[in-house]
């Protein structure tokens, strides 16, 4: 008898876990919306994240690049 | 490691350098050709032009023709930028914008590009008006 109310009060405390888990889940499920707002401006700020010493690096590859592909640039 | 996967090993990298000489002959073959007729008259009516992005881009609304080609054009300098991006360690974004400053520089009067506050510009004989950060 006191085994089985062990185990049921452990079950409860799992359930509560699992509980607080699902709510805590969902809350930052709620976070995550509302920073989903932005809109159109993504593209451009990826193009400000490109930096100018990576574009220096790339040139050359670039060039080649287009020099090797010329029925499509 | 056994003699099988040592030997496992040695047809591995045998099959890549096959592939990395075909793949250089095939570039070879691509160099010789030239823009297909409808592309360079699209370009040079100004119908499309280079973006800063490294795509191309249309002027005005496009002929349903024209859409499709400029969308293959596009998925094929897609599929490049990738293969490139990976081999040099950036983002296709960086490798793709790298390569709208190159394609830009080399338009010719007459063609139109995109200027860096994102109007479309036509080509003079002067430098086109390019993104700071470009080579």
């Amino acid at each position: 008898m006191q085994g089985n109310h062990k185990r049921g009060r452990c079950r409860g405390r799992k359930v509560a876990l699992a509980a607080a888990v699902v709510m805590g889940g969902s809350m930052v499920l709620a976070g995550c919306v509302s920073v989903n707002a932005p809109d159109k401006p993504i593209v451009i700020e990826l193009n400000i994240n490109i930096k100018q010493e990576v574009i220096y690096r790339l040139a050359q590859d670039a060039g080649n690049t287009i020099d090797k592909n010329p029925e499509i640039f | 490691m056994s003699i099988d996967r040592f030997f496992g090993h040695l047809a591995l990298r045998r099959t890549a350098a096959a592939f990395a000489l075909t793949a250089a002959v095939v570039g070879g073959v691509a160099a010789a050709q030239q823009r297909d007729p409808a592309y360079a008259s699209a370009r040079a009516s100004g119908q499309i032009g280079e973006k800063m992005d490294g795509y191309l881009g249309f002027v005005g609304s496009p002929s349903a023709a024209v859409k499709a080609m400029v969308d293959d054009l596009n998925i094929k300098r897609k599929a490049v930028y990738a293969q490139q991006a990976q081999a040099q360690h950036a983002t296709v974004e960086e490798y793709a914008f790298t390569s709208g400053c190159l394609a830009i520089a080399r338009t010719v009067p007459g063609e139109k590009y995109q200027a860096p506050d994102g109007s479309w510009a036509t080509r003079t004989s002067a430098p086109p008006q390019r993104d700071a950060r470009c080579p």
